[in-house]
């Protein structure tokens, strides 16, 4: 949060309030699935009720822990740097925040393991869950690409249609399965990268973004218009959905079924509570896979031509090819993203590939700032959950969507988290300081 | 001979801005090139890293023709830019930075070679962990100059290193590059405008004026002639002062 570099530098009590108000509000994110929804049995239906004055006491609880927390903590490091100084150390601590993060991070990744089983009779809730990390694992693939390597993709929609169209077509025409098929789309799409990416890499800042604009746009017509292969505006129907080694999720029937392997009876909600599991793992290798990368040479070398191209150059680095591997990473990851996406709607057209898209994915990036994988999960939270809170307010909602966003840019312009965590760490040796 | 270029001509669009330079450079020297702003100075040095491309003339480094080569390929040569306005990378920390340098070295020797800019610049290891954005001018120029240096380059050059520094800073600044060449035997090509603090570090200078040589010599040579005096060193009102 707004945690200063130095930590013996006592922050003002302006800067506890701001940094607890941003705690309750990742609170009051988190909590709206937690606590603010609940279900009710109601003459023998569930609805869904709120819970908001149970929200506002944790959120409010949340303010205050805070507060205690770091006024504690600074108390302590204070007092740590005072004695460190006394001993003639020099060393500059870096504070707390990010050691918040990755706390946050856990309970994240605890709590989406847990959603299913705690949610286990709602579907909704798990269905909108699964939108939210859908988005997530888009918004982590054009992270690489906007985030770290500071390339403006308008276009990211593009492969995840290409993913989608892959299984889709791979699926129905050539009878291949979800497991077989997704790493193959996944190539399919990266090539589609590399097909964008190769001429137009050499462009930079804006002319890039009218590119893969146009790019978007060009795939999207194409699908609508080659009707042999993609159905035109009908799209593919009947996709099959993915299988659990091979046990479909169906009613008992001649074939092997999951239900009747583990002798339960048959729920649709099994399916619904396994495709939630699949992106899960999917958005969870993703979130390994590229914070690994990150703290590899090839990451950093990423951010390094973000922020500047000619010292790069200039460094040796073949900036090309660092752009175009980024840019080739984050569309395989659309792609994957797109195959989960066709598998768990059975059904796909154009018409779910447009700009919008591609748009709202950017700007899961930007607010949740740029770079961190965390403020992609919060930003997904709020750019998904918001429409659906607001479908209430019926006309009213996109107003409340942009309200929204043009809050966070005012209150937090890097986006929700924009601190960044460097990858590299110096050990001192005992004998220098 | 480390680099020789001869009768290099570039052009940026439709100026001219290298008109047939012949430059040297022997192992073990320093040599400075000096001028005004828009004499050339960058370009000669860009056009050494191929951008912009010579459209004339060629440049050989460590015996080798390097004029049409890729830019990464030319420094991987060996060859480590300093750039004009230090173009440190200001969102990652002072070690990323330095480790960006490192890129294409052998990751063994990663952690001896920032003990050597450690010791060089020992201000570097104390601020390793901020973001280098948040370094003073002098400190990123140290640490644009350290991050050259991690890739152990056979030639070293210097854009204008002392630009916008503090007198402190530029003094510190020259007393490193000496360093690097007396005990390093960095062989370093400098331009500078401080012509003064330049001519003193070098063995050899150049003057560059309207994209030509217009005078070479040893650095004491230059700073002793009438020319270069008027030009550049007391007050600039000379012919070649604008």
């Amino acid at each position: 949060m707004s945690a200063p570099v130095y930590a013996h530098e006592a922050p003002t009590a302006a800067e506890r309030v701001k940094d607890a108000l941003a705690v309750a509000f990742v609170a009051l994110l988190l909590g709206i699935p937690m606590i603010g929804l609940t279900t009710v049995d109601q003459g023998g239906s569930l609805v869904v009720a709120t819970r908001w004055s149970w929200l506002a006491a944790f959120a409010a609880a949340c303010f205050v822990g805070r507060l205690v927390l770091r006024f504690s903590l600074d108390t302590l490091t204070r007092r740590r740097t005072a004695r460190q100084r006394a001993a003639g150390a020099k060393t500059v601590k870096i504070a707390g925040a990010s050691r918040l993060v990755s706390t946050i991070g856990w309970v994240a990744v605890a709590f989406s393991l847990l959603l299913p089983i705690v949610f286990s009779d709602n579907r909704y809730v798990v269905d909108t869950a699964t939108t939210v990390l859908i988005y997530v694992m888009l918004g982590w693939g054009l992270n690489v690409v906007v985030g770290l390597a500071g390339l403006l993709d308008l276009g990211h929609v593009a492969f995840y249609a290409v993913g989608a169209y892959a299984y889709a077509l791979l699926s129905t025409q050539f009878g291949w399965g979800f497991w077989t098929a997704l790493p193959v789309a996944a190539l399919i799409s990266a090539a589609f990268g590399v097909v964008l990416g190769w001429p137009s890499l050499r462009l930079r800042g804006d002319y890039l973004a009218i590119v893969t604009l146009g790019f978007g746009e060009i795939i999207r017509v194409v699908l609508n218009n080659w009707t042999s292969l993609s159905g035109g505006p009908n799209g593919v129907t009947s996709i099959p959905r993915p299988t659990f080694f091979g046990l479909a999720f169906k009613p008992p029937g001649d074939t092997p079924t999951f239900a009747g392997f583990f002798g339960l009876d048959f729920s649709p909600g099994h399916r619904i509570v396994f495709l939630y599991y699949v992106i899960l793992v999917l958005c969870l290798l993703t979130n390994v896979f590229v914070t690994r990368l990150r703290k590899l040479p090839v990451g950093r070398a990423w951010e390094a031509v973000r922020e500047d191209e000619i010292a790069c150059k200039a460094l040796g680095m073949n900036v090309t090819n660092v752009k175009l591997s980024a840019f080739v990473l984050g569309a395989m990851l659309g792609g994957v993203a797109g195959v989960f996406f066709a598998a768990r709607q059975g059904f796909i057209s154009p018409e779910s590939f447009t700009f919008n898209e591609s748009a709202i994915i950017l700007a899961i990036v930007v607010l949740g700032g740029m770079g961190s994988q965390l403020g992609v999960v919060l930003a997904s939270l709020v750019l998904v959950l918001l429409p659906e809170l607001g479908r209430d307010f019926a006309e009213y909602r996109m107003l409340l969507f942009g309200t929204a966003m043009i809050l966070i840019m005012i209150w937090r312009p890097g986006g929700i988290l924009s601190k960044r965590e460097p990858t590299l760490r110096h050990v001192k040796d005992g004998g220098r300081a | 001979m480390m680099l020789q270029m001869s009768g290099v001509h570039a052009h940026y669009g439709h100026i001219h801005a290298l008109q047939g330079v012949d430059v040297s450079v022997q192992v073990g020297e320093v040599v400075t090139l000096i001028g005004a702003n828009g004499a050339g100075k960058s370009t000669l040095l860009m056009s050494l890293f191929g951008q912009p491309r010579a459209s004339a003339g060629r440049i050989i480094f460590d015996g080798e023709d390097i004029t049409r080569l890729q830019t990464h390929d030319i420094s991987r040569r060996g060859i480590s830019l300093v750039p004009e306005g230090r173009r440190i990378f200001p969102r990652m920390t002072v070690m990323e930075n330095l480790q960006m340098g490192a890129v294409l070295a052998d990751p063994a020797n990663l952690h001896v070679d920032l003990k050597r800019m450690f010791a060089l610049f020992p201000i570097l290891e104390e601020r390793c962990e901020q973001r280098a954005g948040t370094l003073s001018g002098g400190e990123q120029q140290m640490l644009a100059i350290a991050r050259a240096l991690m890739s152990r380059p056979k030639l070293l050059l210097l854009d204008e290193p002392s630009l916008g520094l503090a007198p402190l800073y530029i003094k510190k600044i020259f007393q490193t590059i000496r360093e690097l060449n007396r005990d390093h035997g960095m062989t370093i090509l400098l331009i500078e405008q401080n012509a003064h603090h330049a001519l003193r570090a070098a063995h050899r200078g150049y003057v560059l004026q309207h994209g030509q040589i217009i005078l070479s010599g040893t650095g004491k040579e230059l700073l002793a002639s009438p020319e270069v005096r008027a030009a550049y060193l007391e007050g600039g009102h000379g012919a070649a002062g604008k």
